[in-house]
């Protein structure tokens, strides 16, 4: 599908040192077949992609890892530490994943909540500083938190990465206000992670400025998920072109849009 | 010999060294990070290390996740 797309004047989007074109980030996780894994990731335009770092199966090692389906030649490659409740543990994933040997970056996870899977701060700003240390180029997920975001700045984080709302939730961007709060403040990329549901939460997301948007269960797990990656690539285009146009002000009472002179008598 | 991989006990010939005890686990060592008792040990270095009674190895890969 061809769209107005090459009008927009936009900036690329660097992060890290490298520069991306696509402002959608997507997950390879809980799809129903890799068939449709990699045809998604292709509709949604997006250049990196998520993965994670796990044992593996011993019995069926030849299928299971996700690079049999991806070409990491194509791809931007970033693997999580989702799973990780401590800031060791999280260190100890990125180190294995690192040596895998396609990038320095990492999405840092610290869970700090089972139901929720809210971010535990304090071993997020634990983590963040070995890592940064260690040269990693650090995306932290965490709270849609100012001082939190903050903080992950000022250890050296390559991006900061608050929540629309909890993983695999769908229930969009709850709140709006702190998230362009975050943006207006800090130097880095932001990025929004995880909570959107549906095409219009990632317009609106991105109609607040952020630089980028990943996502992974919005895609997935639609009935369509091929058709809804692609409908993800354009509320990411559109909502960000409408940031960029800026939008009209808002008025509690209504304007009319068509001329009050030459009605008739 | 007995070593515990990925958590589960295996016996594997005793005098291995890790290239070769990926070799006998049908792995290929381009696409596994092997950490031997609690370090990371480099794909270069795979056939320099030997395993010993009782090791714990780590084989972690690249799965879907978001």
């Amino acid at each position: 599908m061809t769209t107005a797309v090459e009008t927009i004047h936009d900036e690329p989007l660097t992060i890290g040192g490298h520069t991306f074109h696509s402002r959608l980030m997507v997950g390879t996780g809980k799809y129903p077949g890799m068939d449709t894994m990699v045809r998604a990731i292709e509709a949604s335009g997006a250049e990196v992609v998520t993965v994670a770092v796990r044992r593996v199966n011993l019995d069926r090692s030849k299928e299971s890892s996700v690079l049999h389906f991806l070409d990491p030649r194509k791809i931007f490659l970033l693997a999580n530490t989702a799973g990780c409740y401590t800031a060791a543990d999280a260190i100890r994933y990125a180190r294995l994943a690192r040596e895998a040997g396609f990038n320095d970056f990492v999405k840092l996870e610290v869970i700090g909540d089972e139901e929720t899977l809210l971010p535990d701060v304090a071993g997020l700003l634990e983590a963040s500083k070995v890592l940064v240390q260690e040269g990693f180029k650090v995306l932290a997920y965490t709270n849609e938190d100012l001082v939190t975001a903050l903080r992950l700045e000022d250890t050296g984080c390559a991006a900061v990465m608050p929540l629309a709302s909890p993983i695999g939730s769908g229930l969009g961007l709850l709140n709006p206000f702190s998230v362009r709060t975050i943006k207006r403040r800090l130097h880095v990329p932001v990025i929004v992670d995880a909570g959107v549901g549906t095409a219009s939460d990632a317009c609106v997301t991105m109609e607040q400025g952020v630089d980028g948007i990943l996502m992974n269960t919005a895609i997935a797990a639609a009935q369509d998920p091929v058709a809804m990656a692609q409908a993800m690539r354009l509320a990411t285009i559109a909502g960000r072109a409408a940031y960029l146009a800026g939008r009209m002000p808002r008025r509690e009472v209504a304007m009319p849009s068509s001329p009050t002179r030459g009605m008739l008598d | 010999m007995d070593v515990v991989i990925n958590g589960e006990r295996r016996h594997v010939t005793a005098g291995a060294t890790l290239l070769e005890l990926l070799h006998e686990l049908d792995l290929d060592p381009r696409a596994v990070v092997v950490e031997h008792n609690r370090r990371i040990v480099r794909r270069v270095g795979l056939a320099e290390v030997t395993v010993s009674e009782g090791d714990s190895i780590e084989l972690v890969h690249f799965v879907g996740g978001g």
